[in-house]
């Protein structure tokens, strides 16, 4: 569905900067997969977007959406992809019914198909009442719906939302996301989202892809990703401080556990598949003679992920560096 | 979520139609998609209408005081009736780029760039829309006006009003132009136009006649096209339609129309970066 070699975007600021906003992005997006690209902003999340959507210009590298060269054949690409951008794709002026038969007619549906199909995706949307609705009028929660909505209105094999919930509270976008993948079902279509929110992509996503400063660093399940890249922190607490220093150091000396730290009684460390591991502990302790309060085992969350693969946070990065042409 | 069931695939009927995309066909959808909301709001739609009445009424006696037989070619009304309908043209095709600006910023430009409509057609429908407004509006003025002795000439007034959609059409596109290239800082806008508009208009002689005023402001009228524009409709408003002044006008509005395109066109074509 989508197939990107060397995807490189510069935009130039001035004479002397240059900004290398995406640096060779190779993505292989079959059909049916529901991949969100991650990162902090201004990692060419957006910029990547804008290339596959044919709003810019690749200045190297070639990419291939639903079968056409997005800067040979735009035309095609247009036709065969829903887009969801930032803000929202419904004019503010507009009447929501309205916008939806105008996008329709746009995509070449007759006017019944596409007043017919602007009732369904309303009702399917939960926007049923607010058909005659002006789209100012919408609240936030509504207006995304609605721009989704306008995004299927051609039934496109390929749906691309560019932060779908930025700006939604959680319950917006917890209801955003049954939309989508309700409708992702019914229409049995592909999906490419970026997102900066980490449980989002955790939870939705069935394959990340993690980019920072405009390069792919990361790309397979949520928990593959975890698994290779970070591990589960497991945290034990003993019952007194020379206990767990004594554990302490016979865990340093297992296969695959780094990152022991102990302050007071409590020992934590990185472990790949550390449920599996729990036995081994409690009878390792045993065997020492050290007391245990408490044994637990953490799945890591993608920003350990991320925290592994750049050295920084996900939460915190990013702040000092605008999304370029954003 | 509701249980309604959704057509699987509404393109497989329409997957033909939908690969081809003329440009009067996507004209014509952004065109419609333009007009909608005024159609929808009664209110915007009246005032739209009523506002170069408003203007005609307190203006028009002025003149009528002022320059009563200093006026070329006698009447009052003839004279400043064409005028109007200028001036219509001229505040609302070059304001239209701050809508294009508002829906650059809300998102709606950026999603319509991502469907298959010709950029031209997101021009020229747009820059339409205005010229559908100004149609309602002339009609609307020469309706009040002939019972207080405007004189209809029904050929040359239609001509005169596909003169001003052309020159309008190339005006509106040099305004989205001027929305595309200043939409990073978007007050420059209302700076710009209001730089150009005043002295074009003044030195169309579309308010007042230059005739009475210094040689140097008629010398700088003659590199004003909206002077000829201005010409060419009363001269067509007055039924001559083979004078001199007319194909003047008709150059002046068909060189608007091919820059303003060139410009507009270039400019769509970019919008997104």
């Amino acid at each position: 569905m989508i197939h990107t070699e060397g995807l490189t975007k510069d935009f130039v600021v001035s004479r002397k900067e240059t900004v290398h906003a995406v640096r060779g992005i190779d993505l292989d997006v079959a059909p049916g997969e529901l991949v969100a690209i991650l990162g902090p902003n201004g990692a060419g999340k957006t910029t990547t977007m804008r290339m596959l959507t044919t709003l810019l210009a690749p200045t190297s590298g070639s990419a291939r959406v639903a079968g056409f060269d997005v800067l040979t054949q735009p035309g095609h690409v247009r036709r065969r992809i829903g887009y969801v951008g930032q803000g929202n794709g419904a004019g503010h002026n507009q009447r929501a019914a309205d916008e939806l038969y105008s996008q329709g007619v746009t995509y070449g549906l007759s006017r019944a198909d596409s007043r017919r199909r602007a009732g369904e995706l309303l009702d399917s949307l939960d926007l049923a009442g607010k058909a005659q609705r002006k789209v100012t009028d919408l609240s936030g929660g509504q207006r995304r719906r609605l721009d989704v909505a306008m995004g299927l209105m051609h039934a496109p094999p390929l749906l691309v939302l560019d932060e779908p919930s930025t700006g939604l509270d959680p319950q917006n976008r917890a209801n955003l996301w049954e939309h989508i993948t309700a409708m992702r079902t019914a229409f049995d279509i592909t999906v490419l989202l970026t997102t900066h929110y980490l449980d989002e992509a955790d939870s939705m996503a069935e394959r990340v892809v993690v980019v920072d400063h405009g390069e792919v660093i990361a790309d397979d399940t949520p928990d593959a990703l975890k698994t290779q890249l970070a591990g589960d922190l497991l945290v034990v607490i003993a019952d007194e401080p020379d206990g767990a220093a004594h554990l302490a150091h016979i865990v340093e000396r297992w296969e695959g556990a780094t990152e022991v730290a102990v302050t007071g009684t409590r020992i934590t460390a990185r472990i790949a598949n550390g449920t599996t591991r729990v036995a081994e502990l409690v009878h390792t302790a045993d065997a020492a003679a050290v007391g245990l309060a408490d044994v637990q085992v953490r799945r890591p969350t993608l920003d350990d992920v991320f925290l592994n693969l750049t050295g920084r946070s996900l939460r915190e990065s990013g702040t000092e560096n605008e999304e370029v042409a954003a | 979520m509701s249980t309604t069931t959704l057509t699987p695939n509404p393109m497989v009927a329409t997957e033909a139609t939908a690969e081809r995309s003329s440009l009067a066909r996507d004209t014509g959808i952004v065109l419609m998609r333009e007009l909608r909301p005024m159609l929808r709001d009664p209110f915007s739609l009246i005032f739209g209408l009523v506002q170069p009445i408003v203007f005609l009424a307190l203006f028009g006696p002025l003149l009528g005081g002022s320059l009563a037989g200093s006026v070329p070619g006698g009447s009052v009304w003839q004279w400043f009736v064409p005028a109007i309908l200028v001036m219509t043209a001229l505040f609302g095709s070059s304001t239209v780029g701050s809508n294009l600006l508002y829906e650059m910023q809300t998102g709606a430009h950026e999603r319509m760039l991502v469907t298959p409509l010709s950029r031209s057609s997101l021009l020229v429908g747009r820059a339409l829309k205005e010229m559908v407004t100004l149609g309602a509006q002339a009609v609307l003025i020469v309706a009040v006006m002939v019972p207080f002795g405007f004189r209809l000439y029904p050929a040359g007034a239609l001509l005169g009003l596909v003169l001003l959609a052309v020159f309008g059409i190339g005006l509106g596109s040099l305004s989205y132009a001027l929305a595309i290239a200043v939409r990073k800082q978007d007050w420059m806008f209302w700076v710009v136009q209001q730089t150009f508009l005043f002295p074009l208009m003044i030195l169309s002689g579309m308010l007042l006649p230059l005739e009475s005023g210094p040689g140097w402001m008629q010398v700088l009228s003659r590199f004003n096209p909206l002077t000829y524009i201005v010409d060419a409709e009363r001269a067509l408003f007055s039924g001559e339609l083979a004078s001199g002044g007319v194909a003047w006008g008709a150059l002046a509005a068909v060189a608007t129309l091919a820059v303003g395109l060139a410009v507009g066109i270039r400019g769509m074509r970019r919008s997104a970066g």
